[in-house]
């Protein structure tokens, strides 16, 4: 077992046998939960906001863990779960403004607490309740895209409105496209960063490089590091550390200037690791090895930022405490939300298919409701 | 009244549209300085500016990809798909996201989105350039599927269209570009999703849309000529279908042809012969039948006029559906 202690290197990534060297990764903060500096990134945060990006991450990891056995327990349908990727969320989400709108994929839970989303309005997508259940316009962060990829056309689409309404090339906000490394491999999702580029739209593309697009290593999407795709496009490409909350707060934070300033697109290719299945479906022992989730085990984001405020004096003991003791009431509050969560109506189904029904649906809700009472003696 | 082609009709309902509405915005390859291949925006950047009218990179998906970005941004898009045979790049984005996002959000997010598609053949077009794949889009919850045969329709269904809150798939007749008709510009349309029986009859009824409604008025004169009295329908809508009007007709004619270019297989005339048959089975004399292209893959243009329905293919059917 110590053959693989040694193989790690405080750099993620560098010391793993399948992962090359990586010079260019922004890291402000190692694994080991030192404090570094890089000449590009700069992160302006007081030590109440540090205290209050741990607190997002230990409680997204809570609530994930929760959601996890509520699935498990027969209670969801399915979870996809963000264990490991919490820093790389967090650190997008917090980066946005309240004029910024977010399309995230179906795993971007971390970003939807940043954005101040219910998580039972979440876990209603995955229960079978909805497809979706909270307001995307109020809370501008985008319901869920499955289909994978399809979500970064909208969120360049949207950016291109940005522009007409401020008239010019940036605007008051920017939107941010959140994608997978299996993603890049998708003909819209190339399409979207031509049309960025061409129109110079002020959005950023957040990639999470979590290396596995559910069992295919990311050497099956790409023969060059992925955030250097964006030189083709003709815009920046970052590698950030995205187990590295404060890199991934000042990578983004820096993008999304530089999208509403109206300089265009960015690509950030946030590097970090899926510790868990692809979904509660999935059984990642058929294509990886142990071994390999020891080694990212010690670059754990959560880890990493207590070890700091620990060691740093930021936070204590009593902090810490307080923040699992709220991750178990929020555990309590997800919980029972999601048991007593009622059943939608049959009719709802019918309800939202246009905004004007037609005749034809309407026919089919009343045949629909006629059948069903006649079940009610 | 103003005299105008079918295209021209297009290019002046979208200026109306673009005039009535800041937030319509149009996009798709080659619309801008070029007004188009077959010049239905014609003279639109120039006059509305380039924000306004999007010479777009050469990519379908990205066309309503970014359309629905820009929808959820409170925007209009009309996109044109240069041919038919060219929206299948953009059907993902079109099928899993235009027609689904109404649902998904519970109506918090609106698809106001007007796919404009040249369809049907009969222009001598090379692999591509002739088909009628509207059958995929009528089956497809989330859109509403319409196809216009005239210039006064071109006009006020385009507008109409523009001004839905749903997503609309716009099917303009190629081969009709030119043809020429009088449009009422002050007239009172009628709703966007309804047929209109065109021709009055008595013995058959004759449901067509698109390029086929002329087909249709010609075959019903020339059996005017013999003696036999055929009622046309243009159908107009295809998804939702407005059967109120075929409904009544056939009950007065106990016979129904559908015509259309598309091949017969799963076509609208399928649809249509399922409801028609259980609305009026009491009234019926003959089957529901139907006139459409061949269930190949289409062919080379030296063979087209074979394969598209015709006058005389038309009246053929017409002739077993009274042998009945």
């Amino acid at each position: 077992m110590t053959a693989v202690r040694e193989m790690v290197d405080p750099v993620p990534g560098a010391g793993a046998p399948h992962l090359p060297a990586q010079p260019d990764l922004v890291q402000l903060l190692t694994p080991e939960g030192e404090r570094v500096e890089h000449p590009d990134y700069a992160v302006d945060v007081t030590d109440d906001e540090l205290r209050s990006l741990y607190r997002d991450l230990a409680l997204v990891r809570r609530w994930d863990v929760e959601a996890t056995a509520l699935q498990r327990q027969g209670e969801l349908g399915i979870w996809a779960s963000l264990l490991g990727q919490e820093a790389a969320q967090i650190g997008a989400g917090r980066a946005l403004t309240d004029q910024d709108m977010a399309f995230p994929t179906y795993r971007e839970h971390g970003v939807a607490w940043a954005r101040g989303v219910d998580p039972l309005h979440v876990i209603s997508l995955f229960r079978g309740n909805d497809l979706g259940g909270w307001d995307p316009v109020a809370t501008k962060f985008n319901l869920y895209t499955v289909v994978i990829g399809a979500q970064c056309l909208h969120a360049t689409g949207y950016a291109m409105g940005i522009q007409r309404d401020s008239g010019t090339a940036g605007g008051d906000g920017a939107a941010i496209a959140f994608l997978g490394d299996g993603a890049t491999s998708q003909g819209e999702v190339n399409e979207a960063m031509i049309w960025a580029a061409t129109f110079d739209a002020p959005v950023v593309f957040f990639c999470q490089n979590n290396q596995y697009a559910i069992s295919v290593p990311i050497e099956r999407q790409s023969k060059v590091p992925l955030f250097r795709r964006a030189a083709g496009f003709g815009f920046p490409g970052v590698r950030v550390d995205g187990n590295d909350v404060l890199a991934v707060l000042a990578v983004t934070r820096a993008a999304l200037a530089r999208a509403r300033e109206g300089s265009g697109p960015t690509f950030i290719e946030a590097f970090t690791y899926r510790m868990g299945a692809h979904t509660t479906s999935d059984d990642p022992t058929r294509y990886r090895l142990a071994d390999e989730l020891e080694e990212w085990k010690l670059r754990d984001p959560v880890a990493r930022l207590k070890a700091y405020l620990s060691r740093s004096g930021k936070a204590d003991a009593d902090f810490f405490a307080g923040v699992e003791a709220e991750g178990d009431e929020l555990a309590v509050r997800i919980r029972k939300g999601t048991l007593e969560m009622p059943d939608p109506a049959g009719t709802e189904m019918f309800d939202h298919v246009y905004a004007e029904q037609t005749d034809e649906i309407a026919a089919q809700r009343a045949e629909f409701l006629a059948y069903q009472e006649g079940f009610a003696s | 009244m103003t005299t105008l082609t079918l295209g021209k009709a297009l290019n002046t309902g979208l200026r109306k549209a673009m005039e009535d509405d800041p937030k319509v915005v149009l996009m798709g390859e080659d619309i801008g300085k070029l007004g188009g291949v077959f010049r239905i925006t014609d003279g639109l950047q120039k006059d509305f500016g380039e924000a306004r009218v999007v010479d777009t990179p050469l990519a379908e998906a990205g066309i309503l990809g970014t359309a629905v970005g820009l929808a959820m941004r409170g925007y209009r898009p009309v996109v044109e798909i240069q041919f038919d045979g060219f929206v299948f790049p953009a059907y993902n984005q079109i099928v899993t996201q235009v027609a689904k996002i109404h649902a998904r959000s519970r109506g918090k997010l609106p698809m106001p989105i007007t796919i404009r598609i040249p369809f049907g053949g009969g222009i001598g077009a090379v692999e591509h350039h002739s088909e009628s794949p509207e059958a995929y889009f009528a089956h497809t919850t989330g859109l509403k599927v319409v196809a216009v045969s005239n210039p006064a329709d071109a006009y006020w269904m385009l507008q109409q269209a523009i001004a839905s809150p749903d997503p609309v798939v716009f099917f303009e007749p190629k081969r009709r570009y030119w043809d020429k008709a009088d449009v009422d510009l002050e007239a009172t349309p009628p709703p966007l999703f309804s047929s209109r029986v065109v021709r009055a009859g008595d013995d058959v009824t004759l449901l067509a849309y698109g390029p086929m409604v002329k087909t249709a008025l010609q075959a019903a004169e020339a059996a005017a000529d013999e003696g036999r009295s055929l009622e046309v329908i243009d159908l107009r809508t295809l998804s939702p279908l407005d059967l109120g009007p075929v409904e009544e007709s056939v009950r007065r004619t106990g016979r129904c042809v559908v015509v259309h270019e598309a091949q017969t297989n799963l076509g609208l005339g399928a649809e249509i012969a399922a409801r028609v048959t259980e609305s009026c089975f009491h009234s019926l004399e003959a089957p529901v039948l139907r006139v459409g292209g061949y269930d190949v893959t289409y062919p080379p243009s030296k063979l087209e006029e074979e394969y598209l329905p015709d006058l005389d293919r038309v009246l053929h059917v017409v002739d077993r559906a009274m042998e009945f």
